[in-house]
């Protein structure tokens, strides 16, 4: 034991430096202890099939506990922080969700039980593609995709389906607005197609001149996110859907941004052929520190046919099956049917609000989104100045230019304050971008607390930038060298 | 804060929604309170059987290992579960080090020199691996071995399916002997880009794989090795001992719940010089500029986010907290404990192996050595008999080789830890009264 000093400051454990497992490891620690064996010893694997070594931790279980509840004090969380990270919907994960989803006949059923022994969660399933369906105005819906992206993927290899069935096979080209995240191109190239970028226009909206202008025969459809990832809703979105049709072309919806609509207008409507749902970021499951996540399929008559299988039906006779015979399938995405202990939360959540518990949340979403706007468009530029939906954008450009202090400085400045940064530098056409998302959650003394911490902010970057520039100084760690993380790529333990 | 706003109405935000579409009504049942939907929710999940229950002999890519309690609260701690991607670093690093102590652990597992932070499922691994061996031989043709589980098969064939990539399976088939399959390696030629191998195979037989690397690399291509069964790794010899160049596995048996069908982890490692084509999320060390350990999100420009179009892959949200469930449940067990894991699943398999193949009218078709899971030749049809031993409170066999030919009447059955020699000896009664089944 060489340092027996106590710590300089009290620190508390989540700022100490906390030991790798490796590091922890003692020889000969006890393992979690089985049964004794209560059949005859075999010993039939050996030689040429088993391992040599075995190096994994050594570790008593109450020092496992110590260590993972000090590597928890080392994050921010939304149950310990503000955290309006824009495009995220990082809202209230309510505890009866968890509660639903550790029952036993929720959290212990094998996928592959024969169907008459998981009724009730078959029709946990049954229901909430008809509930994801309802909200949305589409009329069928496939719950395996494991999140987002495989959505996406999904919504792209049925589109592809679609059009191959039809013969006609020349379709190639997938739009994209500049706006958009990453996963719309990453998933049109893993579906086969390539994009083309369609710019925004001057007030935040697809430019509809510069999308006719690539409307062909070669179009596979448009992906589209509405609300945008600005937090804009397209103000002319039927005739943006209604071009892309006029030339055989579908519309995919990317649902990242459902928080913003529920009850407010159903996507289908609008012209919409499929979307995806965030059940993690729309309907309150946790995040997961970056997963798991659901992310179902909606779609209309004429992509149902391509849905992947199984698909949960119910007969005539009332009871639940996984429908496998589905000729036109897209096929599978997941080894079983979905993350169905998110899906259980986030049907418990829908549940919980009903038709009109959605729209206020929904409503409350956007203005706590508006009000921050407000409090802030005078200190940091708007991106683009009209009212928004659940989130909006700032840019620290005037900050930039007048003080090189830049939007990253301003985020870890945030995070002395204890308070998550936004999305930063997304959208990528935002230059210095600063996406905020406060959610529905979120009491107006919170809102008004972040409000006067960016006031703050931007008060030190005229008359102090250095403090800026030199944050965050109050957290486990400084600035962490990235450059070298990259070059010299350390990725695991030796 | 309307009036902050500058509005006198909330539905004053929505102007920009045409007012045609505005409000539509939205058909759902009425809301529930919190004592209400814990009522509703408790009566769905009663109307299941869960594992807890009944004995349960299913494996066929998940299995029901027990778990020790303290992974659940370790999983429940609300800093790592209400917690989002590590977007910054300096507030995550409780993510990021786990993250790295579970790429670590996944590289020791799986025997490969670089791990990610997880893909979606193990089967969604394979479909990634079989892209990624695209990319770097600029090959398209697939080799399958037909004792893949047929899911990850389908899920290779999906994700795959806009490339028109030739797909060639092995044959599999049942002979009076046995189970017997054709070699993968004559379906390798000049254009083949991946093999893929499952091992332990879907029907639990632990195959020797020794020459089959060097066979296929001489053919220029990569070898995949897959795992179902991820407890089997705690004896058996790890896809890098036999030579893959990309590994992957299904973390679900490493103390995740089976809830269902997910959400679990897809493991995914591969060897160090292919770094830059491996999806996903990638912890890596650093240091502060006061010297500080540190760990931050690195080689981001794989990725969606940064590469659009070129990623390689368009995976964003991954399975971190169940990466977080299986790194606890590896730190728990340690060598010690995963090996009894492992060797306790064997015994009680092969016990039950040997007790139901002296049962009339059965016979284990799968070849020894297996590892905790058997294929058996049954006397009635699969479909018929799991339903038969619904009836007697057992959950047993698989659906997903009902359907295939020459496999109609097998039952495919797994063991592990938690099945106690009475619930087998309970299982192979049930199975004898089978036989004595009309049919």
């Amino acid at each position: 034991m060489a340092t027996l000093t106590p710590p300089p400051s009290a620190l508390s454990p989540g700022l100490q430096a906390e030991p790798l497992l490796s590091e922890l490891s003692r020889p000969g620690a006890p393992g979690h202890q089985l049964p004794a064996l209560d059949v005859p010893e075999v010993d039939d694997l050996s030689g040429q099939l088993v391992r040599s070594e075995l190096c994994l931790p050594e570790v008593g279980e109450l020092d496992v506990i110590r260590h993972f509840t000090h590597l928890a004090q080392r994050n921010f969380s939304i149950d310990s922080v503000f955290y309006p990270l824009g495009s995220c919907t990082m809202k209230y994960n309510p505890r009866v969700n968890e509660d639903v989803a550790r029952l036993a006949g929720i959290a212990h059923v094998h996928p592959l039980q024969p169907d008459e022994t998981a009724q009730g969660a078959l029709r946990i399933m049954f229901e909430l593609q008809n509930l994801l369906a309802a909200i949305t105005g589409f009329s069928a819906a496939t719950l395996q995709p494991a999140a987002g992206a495989q959505g996406e993927l999904a919504g792209m290899l049925m589109m592809r389906a679609y059009h191959l069935d039809r013969g006609d096979t020349q379709r190639r080209k997938v739009l994209v607005p500049d706006s958009a995240h990453g996963t719309n191109p990453a998933t049109a190239a893993m579906a086969g197609f390539h994009t083309v970028s369609i710019p925004s226009d001057r007030s935040g909206n697809i430019d509809l001149d510069r999308l006719t202008a690539e409307l062909d025969e070669t179009v596979v459809g448009l992906m589209l996110t509405n609300p945008n990832t600005l937090g804009l809703f397209e103000r002319q979105l039927r005739e943006v859907t209604a071009a892309v049709h006029s030339v055989g072309g579908l519309v995919y919806g990317d649902g990242a941004n459902l928080n913003a609509i529920l009850g407010v207008v159903k996507p289908a409507e609008m012209g919409f052929d499929c979307l995806h749902i965030n059940v993690h970021k729309t309907f309150s499951t946790p995040h997961g520190s970056g997963g798991p996540g659901a992310g179902p399929v909606v779609v209309n008559d004429v992509l149902a046919p391509f849905l992947p299988a199984p698909v949960v039906v119910q007969d005539a006779d009332g009871t639940f099956r996984l429908d496998f015979d589905r000729p036109k399938s897209i096929g599978r995405l997941k080894g079983f049917q979905g993350h169905f202990g998110i899906l259980a939360r986030g049907y418990t959540y829908i549940r919980m609000h009903g038709a009109e518990g959605l729209r206020t949340l929904s409503e409350t979403a956007v203005l706590n989104a508006n009000y921050l706007r407000a409090l802030l468009e005078d200190i940091f530029d708007l991106a683009y100045d009209r009212s928004c939906m659940h989130e909006f954008v700032l840019t620290a450009r005037r900050q930039k230019a007048s003080n090189g202090v830049r939007t990253l400085d301003i985020a870890k400045r945030l995070l002395d304050f204890g308070i998550h940064p936004p999305t930063i530098y997304f959208p990528l056409i935002v230059d210095e971008a600063i996406m905020v998302e406060p959610t529905e959650s979120e009491s107006r003394a919170t809102l008004d607390h972040f409000a006067a911490v960016m006031r703050r902010i931007a008060r030190e970057c005229e008359d102090s930038p250095d403090v800026v520039r030199d944050a965050p100084r109050h957290q486990a760690v400084r600035r962490l060298d990235e450059v070298s993380a990259a070059r010299k790529p350390v990725l695991r333990w030796t | 804060m309307l009036r902050t706003i500058g509005v006198e109405r909330v539905e004053q935000l929505f102007e920009d929604v045409p007012p045609d579409t505005r409000y539509p009504s939205l058909e759902l049942p009425p809301a529930l309170t919190e004592l209400e939907a814990s009522r509703h929710l408790a009566q769905l999940a009663d109307q299941n059987v869960s594992v807890t229950d009944w004995p349960c002999f299913i494996g066929g890519g998940a299995y029901n290992h027990y778990s020790p309690s303290a992974v659940g609260h370790i999983m429940g701690q609300p800093q790592f579960y209400t917690a989002y991607t590590p977007y910054q670093p300096e507030v995550s690093q409780g993510t990021l080090q786990a993250s790295f102590e579970f790429q670590s652990l996944v590289c020791e597992l799986l025997g490969m020199g670089v791990a990610n932070d997880s893909v979606y499922d193990g089967a969604s691994a394979v479909g990634e691996a079989v892209l990624m061996a695209q990319r770097l031989t600029r090959r398209e043709r697939v080799v399958l071995a037909g004792s893949v589980h047929p899911h990850w098969r389908e899920v290779v064939q999906t994700y795959v399916a806009a490339r028109e990539v030739d797909i060639a399976t092995s044959r599999v088939s049942i002979e009076e002997d046995g189970l017997r399959e054709q070699r993968v390696l004559e379906l390798v030629d000049d254009n083949t880009a991946a093999v893929v191998v499952q091992q332990p195979d879907v029907f639990g037989h632990v195959r020797d794989l020794n020459g089959l690397a060097d066979a296929v690399h001489e053919r220029g291509a990569l070898l995949i090795v897959a795992v179902a069964e991820a407890t089997s790794l705690g004896v058996l010899k790890s896809p890098g001992d036999w030579g893959a160049d990309v590994a992957t596995a299904e973390g679900q048996s490493l103390g995740l719940p089976l809830q269902f069908g997910g959400p679990w982890a897809g493991l995914m490692a591969c060897k160090p010089e292919y770094v830059r084509q491996l999806p996903g999320r990638i912890s890596g060390q650093t240091a502060d500029h006061e010297g500080r350990r540190g760990f931050v999100l690195t080689l981001q420009a794989r990725e969606q986010h940064i590469r659009r179009e070129k990623a390689t892959s368009n995976i964003c949200t991954s399975q971190t907290l169940l990466a977080i469930g299986i790194t606890a449940y590896l730190s728990l067990m340690g060598p010690t404990g995963l090996r009894e894991v492992a060797r306790q699943s064997h015994a009680k398999a092969t016990y039950a192996a040997e007790r139901i193949g002296a049962l009339p009218g059965f016979a284990v078709l799968t070849p020894r050595p297996f590892y905790n899971e058997f294929l058996v030749r049954t006397p009635v049809p699969t479909f018929e008999l799991r339903h038969r031993l619904v009836e007697r409170h057992i959950l047993a066999g698989v659906p997903f080789l009902s359907g295939v030919e020459g496999f109609e009447r097998t039952l495919l059955v797994a063991f592990t830890e938690q099945n106690t020699s009475s619930e087998i000896d309970g299982l192979v009664d049930a199975l004898a009264e089978a036989s004595r089944w009309p049919h």
